[in-house]
């Protein structure tokens, strides 16, 4: 009761802090998303630099998001835009791992048919591996847009938006109902992006022929 | 006689593996050349270097008149029709769009020249016109076996490879498609080399039969002569199976 209390009686700051988040949510999936499927791409075809990427985008993974952001500050300043790179460089993992893995998975031998029945490279790519791939990429895409929109929680601790403002100021003011509130909305914008997706993955796999 | 593939003195390898040794064979238009022997002999091997997928480590493979080591590869395969045991049909592709594959490839092909050529070739391979739109998981093995075959014919290709391209059917579907295969060759007059492992099919199937033994081209002829004069006791063993 006293959560939606305060929903309605704070409702501009949540507004505009949700509004806030959903604009740099946006921004670093679609900056990850556009990275991270060109990185998978170009790391499938070259099996020796997959190695070394793959290691490096994992290593990243394991930096404590709070250090990465200490990290960007010299280098980027506080902000939405210190915000925004740190999320899209968390977001590249499940991207890349899941476009290589998409990639190099598929039936080898439906592959030498495709290249059999006389397709270059790119018809080889983009007409035969890629959409083959495509339902493990997606996939790979939902993970990733659920990991920044939690992440995006702690993008206030370097002064940028979202609704992370509305949780540390509530941890500040001791007001736990406040920081429960902003807790609760990205949780649900993490389950609607997230319920979102899984309808266009359905989309996909039915245009796709796939069950 | 027309020369339309020509495999002189070549050998291939897997890493250290060898697995063909100078094998040398010259198929003629219009011949139905099937490839018998155990597993690992190399047949696989052998038919796929004639469209480029496996590349000699010695020898020269010529095919309509190009050599495969300076032709541009990609082009040959578009006038080579290949199907393979199980279809492989791409599986996010409706029936329509797998058969039109190979002529896509060239060019941007619009709904009704697609919808055209799928009902040509899936009469050819006797199925109903209605089937062009389901995907191949919607499909029986037999009916993808016939529309893998219709998809390594659809660019009016030459010489069409097939590799046991009836193992994974039953018994009474694989006697109908070789009656298909044979008729579709008088018709279209289309140079095939056939790898199975039954001699039953090479014997019904071949104008010509290559048996091979460990890599190497063991005896040649037609179903009388290697039943007549069989080279050895592999070749008998071979053939009374």
């Amino acid at each position: 009761m006293q959560i939606l209390q305060i929903f309605w009686d704070r409702r501009e700051l949540f507004i505009t802090c949700l509004l806030e988040h959903i604009r740099i949510s946006l921004t670093a999936v679609l900056c990850a998303g556009i990275l991270g499927i060109l990185t998978g791409i170009l790391i499938s075809r070259h099996k020796k630099a997959a190695g070394v990427v793959l290691g490096i985008v994992n290593v990243i993974y394991t930096i404590p998001s709070i250090s990465l952001l200490g990290f960007l500050i010299p280098l980027t300043g506080i902000g939405n835009r210190t915000a925004i790179i740190a999320l899209t460089v968390y977001g590249l993992l499940p991207i890349v791992r899941n476009t290589y893995t998409g990639l190099t998975t598929v039936d080898a031998t439906i592959l030498e048919v495709a290249e059999g029945l006389g397709s270059d490279g790119r018809q080889m790519m983009f007409r035969i591996r890629f959409p083959l791939a495509l339902p493990v990429i997606i996939s790979g895409f939902r993970n990733m847009v659920v990991m920044i929109i939690a992440m995006g929680g702690i993008a206030s601790f370097i002064g940028a938006g979202g609704l992370g403002v509305a949780i540390y100021r509530g941890i500040t003011t001791y007001n736990m109902t406040l920081t429960a509130a902003g807790s609760i909305l990205i949780a649900l914008l993490a389950l609607v992006s997230d319920r979102l997706l899984s309808l266009a993955e359905k989309a996909v796999n039915r245009r796709y022929g796939i069950e | 006689m027309n020369k339309v593939i020509e495999i002189r003195e070549c050998s291939a390898a897997y890493g250290e593996n060898a697995v063909l040794h100078k094998v040398s064979l010259t198929i003629e238009q219009g011949e139905l050349v099937v490839i018998i022997g155990p597993s690992g002999c190399g047949k696989t091997t052998l038919l796929k270097m004639i469209n480029g997928i496996v590349t000699p480590t010695e020898g020269e493979v010529i095919v309509n008149g190009e050599a495969l080591a300076s032709c541009d590869l990609v082009a040959l395969r578009r006038q080579i029709g290949y199907a393979v045991q199980g279809a492989k049909l791409f599986p996010h592709m409706t029936v329509r769009d797998n058969i039109c594959y190979v002529p896509g490839l060239e060019k941007k092909m619009t709904a009704e020249e697609k919808q055209h050529l799928a009902g040509r070739m899936l009469e050819m391979v006797q199925l109903p016109a209605h089937l062009a739109g389901r995907f191949p998981r919607q499909l029986s093995g037999g009916q993808q076996q016939r529309v893998g075959i219709a998809r390594a014919m659809a660019a009016d290709a030459g010489i069409l490879l097939m590799d046991e391209p009836f193992g994974a059917v039953d018994e009474i579907t694989r006697k109908g498609l070789q009656e298909e295969l044979l008729s579709l060759q008088e018709k279209t007059g289309v140079t095939i080399v056939f790898i199975t492992h039954d001699i039953d099919e090479a014997f019904k199937l071949g104008s010509r039969i290559l048996i091979m033994k460990e890599g190497c081209i063991w005896q040649e002829g037609t179903a009388g002569e290697l039943t007549e004069a069989p080279r050895d006791v592999f070749v008998r063993k071979l053939l009374n199976r």
